[in-house]
């Protein structure tokens, strides 16, 4: 990539709006995913009779099961969450940064 | 008492960690259903083989199956390289044992694929070309970043092949009668085989097929399970625990205490995002777009499969526990209890059994044995890419090569580490194995994925940095394994352990931060502000995919 082109890149309001958007974006998302997870992880280490906690007084049902089974989903919903907004939202930015390159040549 | 438990509650991770079945295995009774269903799967995967190698010209096609791959099928594939056998009979094992902890475990294993999505995936495809190691070296120096990172790929991928071999010999000398050598060297040539002819396109198709089989037969298995049930989770459970207790439904002794938890969590998120044949997936697809939906898929399948694993592994606690049908009465004279015939890994075997006779029990185990061929060739391909495509072709011939030679220096490759693979399976029978997948997440962890990272968001790494510091979390990584509870004690014998973590991964990643952080920031080279100054057009390019490589024309 020749100098010109990465200052024109750089200096592409598209770009930089691609690139804080995403940037942050992705940062909230992983935070999420780690907050959660380690939460879990760390309650099973230092309390996990937390999680042994009956549902109801006559099921032997544990809260661990369904809180287990939904940091699953959980994790599969963020990654549907990411690829829908990347695959419009930022891929539309990306396409304009393309179409400007080739506009000016 | 409690710190007992706690020991075995590790030694059962560790022994799950391991990829593999462990201890003495009986050979079993020609298990004829089984052996025609495996034919006709070997057959299968055959024909794509041969359908596969004539679509393979380039050196593209072998490295990428052409990069036309689509996100379903990829994340099918990536999931596919995940679904490994023993993380079926495994993670089943586990919960068939201690119930909630085999849940924890899966978790683990799941949580790092967000985190691949958001921060690896898409950098990952618009820079590399066949290898994470062409996204390392993008603006360092090709000889030495190229060298350490093939090692470090070469390095994963022996220890896992170890590990899967040493399974498939025991699993297949259990599940289909054969001798454990027979075993291993079948499943050493044909893995030679579909990589070598098929390559990448080949590897893939198999992995899909593969994983298709594996998630119908656990769907299959859950529902007839919970058809058992009235498809009530509150009555399996209730079952389940009148046979078991109800400690069972709770966390028990897997993670106990803060820094193992964390350190675990940090090699299986880490290592993941660092292992050389998940990492070349992403290559097979066009573009990031297709790169993204992979793991979007990928993370669906993996979800959903231990979310059946865990209806298994219930299942075959009030199916197979205490049924007379699948106890090992020998073993039951000596160490009392209710052992089943061939040890908790086999309790998703015994269930396909109990729910679906032997027609399913032999559908099963042929899924087994099909996946662990899938998982082999994949990391063979990336073993092999790792020698032609880094050493080969970029440091030894210096990129002065045409793409015909290198895919033939591949192929040698393949041939190669097959040898390996079959003779370290050999030698490996008796050995204990259950620190070799730990050590290769470690190193995948602490080498591959801190370079990788740094290479694509920071932009003072330097040359000097990355080789250090990957160097020194390579080495850490090592020693702490050798000093700890696995090596020093359970297989040198010592009393105590020098190191007393299991896993090294907290410790050894952060050394390897530190290192690249050090040498880098104090390297005033002229050749590291070049390195320094050529980060924007590396990073311009990674955000957009401009100047990325395209699917080849077909």
């Amino acid at each position: 990539m020749k100098k010109e082109l990465v200052d024109q890149i750089k200096n592409d309001p598209n770009y930089k709006e691609l690139v804080a958007k995403r940037g942050s974006f992705s940062l909230k998302l992983t935070m999420a995913m780690l907050v959660v997870y380690f939460a879990f992880i760390l309650t099973i280490a230092f309390d996990p009779s937390l999680l042994a906690v009956p549902l109801s007084s006559d099921s032997v049902t544990t809260v661990g099961i369904p809180i287990g089974m939904a940091v699953i989903v959980f994790a599969f919903i963020l990654t549907g969450i990411y690829t829908k907004r990347a695959n419009g939202e930022f891929d539309d930015l990306s396409n304009k940064i393309k179409n400007s390159i080739k506009d000016n040549g | 008492m409690n710190r007992i438990f706690t020991f075995l509650a590790l030694s059962g991770v560790a022994l799950f960690a391991s990829e593999a079945i462990q201890g003495e295995v009986q050979k079993q009774a020609l298990n004829i259903s089984a052996i025609v269903m495996f034919v006709i799967f070997v057959g299968a995967t055959l024909g794509i083989t041969y359908w596969a190698a004539k679509r393979t010209k380039s050196a593209k096609d072998f490295y990428t199956a052409g990069g036309g791959i689509t996100g379903f099928q990829n994340g099918m594939a990536i999931a596919g390289d995940y679904m490994s056998a023993a993380s079926f009979l495994g993670i089943s094992g586990l919960v068939y044992l201690k119930g909630y902890d085999g849940l924890i475990y899966s978790i683990g294993f799941l949580v790092g694929w967000p985190v691949i999505l958001f921060m690896i995936a898409e950098p990952l495809r618009n820079l590399g070309k066949y290898t994470f190691a062409d996204v390392a070296s993008y603006r360092l120096r090709q000889g030495p970043i190229r060298t350490l990172a093939a090692f470090g790929s070469i390095a994963t991928v022996i220890l896992y092949l170890i590990a899967q071999m040493v399974g498939s010999g025991k699993l297949i000398q259990l599940l289909f009668g054969l001798h454990y050598e027979v075993a291993v060297i079948l499943v050493g040539v044909l893995m030679v085989l579909y990589v070598t002819f098929g390559g990448m396109l080949a590897t893939t198709w198999v992995q899909i097929v593969k994983a298709f089989l594996l998630l119908a037969g656990a769907t299959f298995m859950a529902i007839a399970v919970m058809a058992h049930y009235d498809f009530s989770f509150s009555t399996l459970f209730s079952h389940a625990t009148e046979l078991k207790g109800a400690s069972i439904m709770s966390p028990g002794g897997l993670v106990s205490d803060p820094v193992s938890a964390i350190s675990l969590a940090v090699a299986l998120m880490f290592g993941t995002a660092g292992l050389p044949h998940i990492l070349m997936r992403f290559f097979t697809v066009g573009d990031a777009k297709e790169a993204r939906k992979s793991v979007f898929f990928a993370t669906g399948f993996i979800g959903y499969f231990y979310i059946l694993t865990f209806i298994i592994g219930f299942g075959a606690i009030v199916l197979v526990f205490k049924n007379p049908h699948y106890l090992d009465t020998a073993k039951q004279a000596v160490s009392g209890g209710f052992p089943i015939l061939g040890g908790n890994n086999m309790a998703a075997i015994h269930l396909s059994h109990a729910v679906g006779g032997d027609f399913f029990l032999g559908f099963i185990s042929a899924v087994a044995f099909a996946t662990i061929l899938a998982v082999v060739s994949g990391l063979t391909l990336a073993g092999a890419s790792a020698i032609s495509h880094d050493l080969y072709a970029s440091v030894f011939k210096k990129g002065q090569v045409d793409g015909i030679t290198e895919m033939r220096v591949s192929k040698i490759a393949t041939v190669a580490l097959g040898v390996v693979a079959i003779i370290m399976g050999i030698a490996f029978e008796k050995q204990n194995i259950a620190f070799v997948v730990g050590l290769a997440f470690a190193i995948a962890a602490s080498a591959n994925f801190p370079i990788l990272f740094l290479s694509m968001y920071w932009k003072k790494l330097t040359t000097r940095g990355a080789v250090i510091g990957g160097s020194l979390g390579l080495a850490t990584a090592v020693l702490l394994v050798i000093l700890g509870p696995i090596v020093w004690v359970q297989i040198l014998g010592n009393a105590h352990a020098i190191f007393p973590y299991k896993y090294p991964a907290l410790f050894s990643v952060v050394v390897a931060f530190i290192g690249i952080y050090i040498f880098s920031v104090t390297d005033n080279s002229e050749e590291a502000k070049a390195e320094r100054e050529a980060f924007e057009a590396q990073y311009i390019r990674s955000q957009t995919g401009i100047g990325a490589e395209g699917a080849s024309e077909h």
